[in-house]
């Protein structure tokens, strides 16, 4: 426990030391967001209807591309090994990187998500149910993304092939949090999307770290 | 020596199926009979559904295409299942066998749902009068496909085959635990946006003559994948195995005697795994 709580502090600590970095997963999904009042005019109505399904996109597409950098460096320079070789379960490595990474990436994007909301003009009854299904939601994603940047951080190149691999798993996170907030925002409670949510959050935190390990294992090794 | 003999023959069959010598030749003395299995169940199959079987009262003529759709679609969730216990056993006997499975069906498992795609695509035409419809089943199995592409993808992507092969495994096993959970998120999402899209094709009773023809094209395409899965297959080990032993023995074995006998090399099978 003692070494996992280590690793988080190391992990922030480094961010914390390029912190100049660290605005760019908001900046994406800010211009993610942008882009579809852009693309579609900036009409008040049509905007409030898809505005959860552009947050959710863009959170989604955030997460997935703060993706390849997890396992990246640390397999280059053999931490990843040593974590294979230590007495600690690579598991709870597995964990404790993820969870700093949800703090780096998601959090700051759930602080700015209610603004990006309010541009969009997403009526404010699904504000409460936008944080909530993104806090829900942004932990489930990233677990799930680190599977396939897992399967590809020993790779080369390819850097399209872990989106590939991934999105197809993200759908229903997708539909349950874009419908959440949508249903909320048409004054509606969301409770069931919401305990859906929370139960696909769940299985992630269970499942994904065992499939990390091995993908991790399986990198190290080729 | 002992150990050979105390060795169940249950077990040691398996070990030789694992065996790329021992399997290689028992594949292509399968492979004639499984191709002629699937014309026996295939020709039936397509005179009596395309011909025989009475035109349906709501969909006349257009309702035949069921009779490659729904086989297609049936296997290509088959398949993967297939893969999946593939996959187990890949990952924890570290079989190279069962990752040559796996990597031998992806492509097949695509190409089935690329026709119930497509199928589907032009059955919805005159039924639903476009191309695609956002339906459950159809979304699901464009996303089965995309998670095949996916599994082939990555494959591609890693130098190493016997990696490639644990990495494909490992996704084929995160892909199972999460096809169900997409399935019905889909079938959720579905009905929500949809509202109630009365597919008439939901029509639980089917008539006898309608079904027979059915039963034999599933039966027919579930030998197709048996017969195609050999062929790529054998064709997929003699292409990592280039410049193996078992390789060269069996092409210059072919040059002096074409028929050779497979017992021979059959008890060398464990040396090469």
């Amino acid at each position: 426990m003692h070494s996992l709580l280590h690793l988080m502090q190391r992990d922030l600590r480094l961010a914390w030391r390029r912190r100049g970095e660290s605005y760019q997963n908001l900046l994406f999904f800010a211009m993610v967001v942008v882009l579809f009042p852009i693309a579609m005019g900036g009409s008040e109505a049509k905007l409030a209807q898809i505005a959860p399904g552009v947050l959710w996109i863009a959170a989604l597409l955030a997460a997935l591309l703060s993706m390849p950098a997890l396992f990246k460096d640390d397999l280059e320079d053999g931490t990843i090994e040593q974590w294979i070789l230590s007495r600690h379960s690579l598991i709870g490595f597995v964990w404790a990187r993820l969870l700093a990474h949800w703090l780096l990436t998601a959090l700051p994007l759930l602080i700015m998500a209610p603004f990006f909301a309010l541009a969009l003009h997403l009526p404010e009854a699904g504000l409460a149910t936008l944080l909530l299904s993104l806090l829900l939601g942004t932990p489930a994603l990233i677990f799930i993304g680190g599977i396939g940047s897992a399967l590809t951080s020993g790779l080369q190149k390819n850097s399209l092939l872990l989106p590939l691999l991934m999105l197809p798993f993200y759908l229903p996170i997708l539909i349950f949090g874009a419908s959440a907030v949508q249903v909320a925002a048409e004054g509606w409670s969301a409770a069931g999307q919401l305990y859906i949510l929370a139960a696909l959050l769940v299985l992630s935190l269970v499942l994904a770290p065992f499939a990390i390990a091995a993908a991790l294992r399986l990198s190290a090794t080729q | 020596m002992t150990e050979k003999r105390t060795m169940s023959p249950l077990l040691k069959w398996f070990y030789r199926l694992g065996a790329p010598v021992w399997f290689y030749p028992f594949a292509g003395r399968l492979l004639p009979w499984l191709g002629a299995l699937f014309l026996l169940l295939l020709l039936p199959g397509l005179y009596l559904g395309l011909w025989h079987a009475p035109a349906d009262y709501q969909q006349g003529d257009s309702f035949r295409i069921m009779y490659v759709h729904v086989p297609a679609a049936w296997l290509s969730m088959f398949v993967y299942f297939a893969m999946a216990v593939s996959a187990v056993v890949a990952l924890v006997w570290r079989l190279r066998m069962a990752e040559i499975m796996i990597l031998s069906s992806a492509p097949i498992g695509a190409g089935f749902a690329l026709i119930a795609l497509v199928t589907g695509a032009l059955w919805g035409k005159p039924m639903w009068g476009a191309w695609w419809v956002w339906d459950a089943r159809l979304t699901s199995e464009l996303i089965l496909l995309f998670i095949y592409l996916g599994i082939i993808a990555l494959y591609n992507a890693i130098e190493d085959r016997r990696s490639a092969g644990r990495a494909m495994s490992l996704l084929t096993l995160v892909g199972v635990v999460n096809l169900p959970i997409i399935h019905y998120s889909v079938v959720w999402w579905n009905t929500l946006h949809q509202g109630a899209t009365v597919s008439k094709f939901d029509t639980p009773s089917i008539h006898i003559d309608m079904l027979i023809p059915l039963l034999l094209m599933a039966a027919a395409f579930k030998v197709f994948y048996g017969w195609t899965l050999l062929l790529k297959m054998r064709a997929n080990l003699l292409e990592q195995d280039l410049h193996n032993g078992w390789v060269k023995e069996r092409i210059y074995a072919s040059k002096t005697a074409p028929k050779n006998s497979t017992g021979r090399v059959a008890d060398k099978g464990h040396q090469y795994d």
